[in-house]
C-alpha cells in the first residue's frame, strides 16, 4: 500500500471515529500539542489513558462485588474516570461515566453493574480503534519515511 | 524583557491525575514554561518550601520558609478535586503564607460549579478553567505571572529595607497584593463588586504609603 493510500485511509479512519463519537475535539487538541519535538506525545498520553481506565475497571469490578457496597468509593473511582476520558476525548466512556455517577447517587447497584458492563465494552471497542489508529500511523512513517508537510 | 522571557517562567503544576499531569505540562512546555508537576497539594507544598508545621503566615516568621525554598515558582496551577488536600485548601495555604501569599493560583476543575468557581476566586485565585484545559487557557496565564515579575523587579531590593520599616514588624502587612489589579481584567470571575473591601486592597494602600 502506498504512502497516499494509507493516509486518506486514516483520514478517513479518523473521521469516522469522530463521527461516531469515540473522539471529541480534545482529541485533536492533544494532537496539536504534538510536534517534531515531541513525537510521541498522544501515543504516550493515550497508554497512560489505557493503564489508568484498566485499573479503575479493575477497582469497580472490586468494589461492586463487595456485601456492602461502599458508593462513595465507587463514585470516585468513576469521576476519575470521567476526568480522564474527557482530558484525552474519549466522548462516549465519558458520557458512560457521566450517568454511571447518576444511578450511583441512587445507590443503585444493578444500574451500576450495567454501567460498568457498558464501560468495560466502550472502552474495549476504544482501545481497539485507538490501536488501528496508531497502527496506520506507524505504517505511514514507516511507508514514507518521517512525516511530510 | 527579552522576547524569550517565558522560559524563566516556572509553573508548578499540581494534579492527582497522572493523565492530566501529562496533558498541563505538555501545555505549559509549548508555551516555553518551565514545569514541575506533582500529585498533591502537600507535595506542592513541600516544594514550595512551606512545612507542615507551618501556622499562617502571621504566627511564624518567614525567615525559616525563605531557606527552603530554593526554587522561584511564579506561577501555581492546580487541580480543584484531589484526595487530601483539595486545591481550595492549597490556595488557602499559598495565600494565608507570608512567602507564598504573591504567587498567582488558578484553579482547574473538570465541573462548573459556580460557587465553587466563586468560592476560589473570593480566596484569592486568579483565573478558574474547566476541564480539560486547552492552549488557549494557557495563554491567559502570562499577564497573570507578568503582573507579578514587574513588581518583583520593581521592590527587589527595597524588601529587606521595608520588613524593618514596618512598625509592627510584621511580614504580611509587606504582601505584594495583586487582586486589586486583577479584577477588571478577569473574564471569570463573577463577583467583583462582592469582594469585600477591607479584605485586601487595604494592605496594598498600606504598602504603597511605606514605599
Amino acid at each position: 500500500m502506498d504512502v497516499a493510500q494509507l493516509k486518506r485511509q486514516l483520514i478517513a479512519f479518523t473521521e469516522l471515529l469522530y463521527r461516531e463519537g469515540f473522539l471529541d475535539e480534545q482529541f485533536n487538541q492533544l494532537q496539536q500539542l504534538q510536534d517534531e519535538n515531541n513525537p510521541n506525545f498522544v501515543a504516550e498520553v493515550v497508554t497512560l489513558f489505557f493503564e489508568d481506565a484498566e485499573r479503575i475497571l479493575n477497582e469497580l469490578a472490586n468494589n461492586l462485588d463487595q456485601q456492602s457496597v461502599d458508593f462513595k468509593k465507587v463514585d470516585a473511582h468513576v469521576h476519575q474516570l470521567k476526568g480522564s476520558s474527557s482530558s484525552i476525548g474519549a466522548q462516549r466512556i465519558q458520557r458512560v461515566c457521566i450517568i454511571f455517577r447518576t444511578v450511583c447517587n441512587e445507590k443503585n447497584v444493578e444500574g451500576c453493574l450495567k454501567c460498568l458492563q457498558q464501560l468495560k465494552h466502550e472502552y474495549a471497542l476504544m482501545k481497539s480503534k485507538l490501536e488501528t489508529l496508531f497502527n496506520l500511523e506507524q505504517q505511514i512513517l514507516a511507508a514514507g519515511g518521517p512525516p511530510s508537510i | 524583557m527579552g522576547v524569550d522571557a517565558e522560559s524563566q517562567f516556572h509553573v508548578l503544576a499540581v494534579d492527582d491525575s497522572i493523565i492530566d499531569r501529562k496533558l498541563i505540562e505538555r501545555l505549559l512546555k509549548t508555551s516555553s514554561y518551565q514545569v514541575t508537576t506533582v500529585d498533591s497539594g502537600s507535595k506542592a507544598l513541600e516544594f514550595l518550601g512551606l512545612l507542615e508545621d507551618e501556622q499562617s503566615g502571621s504566627d511564624s516568621p518567614s525567615v525559616s520558609s525563605h531557606a527552603h525554598q530554593v526554587v522561584e515558582v511564579n506561577l501555581i496551577i492546580t487541580d480543584y478535586c484531589m484526595p487530601g488536600m483539595t486545591g481550595y485548601d492549597l490556595l488557602k495555604r499559598v495565600k494565608e503564607s507570608s512567602s507564598l501569599r504573591n504567587i498567582p493560583v488558578v484553579i482547574m476543575s473538570s465541573e462548573n460549579v459556580p460557587s465553587r468557581i466563586n468560592r476560589c476566586l473570593e480566596e484569592g485565585a486568579e483565573e478558574f478553567f474547566l476541564k480539560p484545559v486547552r492552549l488557549s487557557d494557557v495563554h491567559r496565564l502570562k499577564p497573570h505571572i507578568m503582573k507579578t515579575k514587574v513588581k518583583e523587579k520593581k521592590r527587589g531590593e527595597g524588601q529587606e529595607e521595608e520588613r524593618e520599616k514596618c512598625p509592627e514588624g510584621e511580614v504580611q502587612s509587606i504582601g505584594k497584593q495583586q487582586q486589586p489589579e486583577h479584577q477588571s481584567s478577569n473574564k471569570r470571575k463573577s463577583m467583583e463588586e462582592g469582594l469585600s473591601p477591607d479584605r485586601t486592597r487595604l494592605r496594598y494602600s498600606d504598602v504603597a504609603a511605606v514605599v
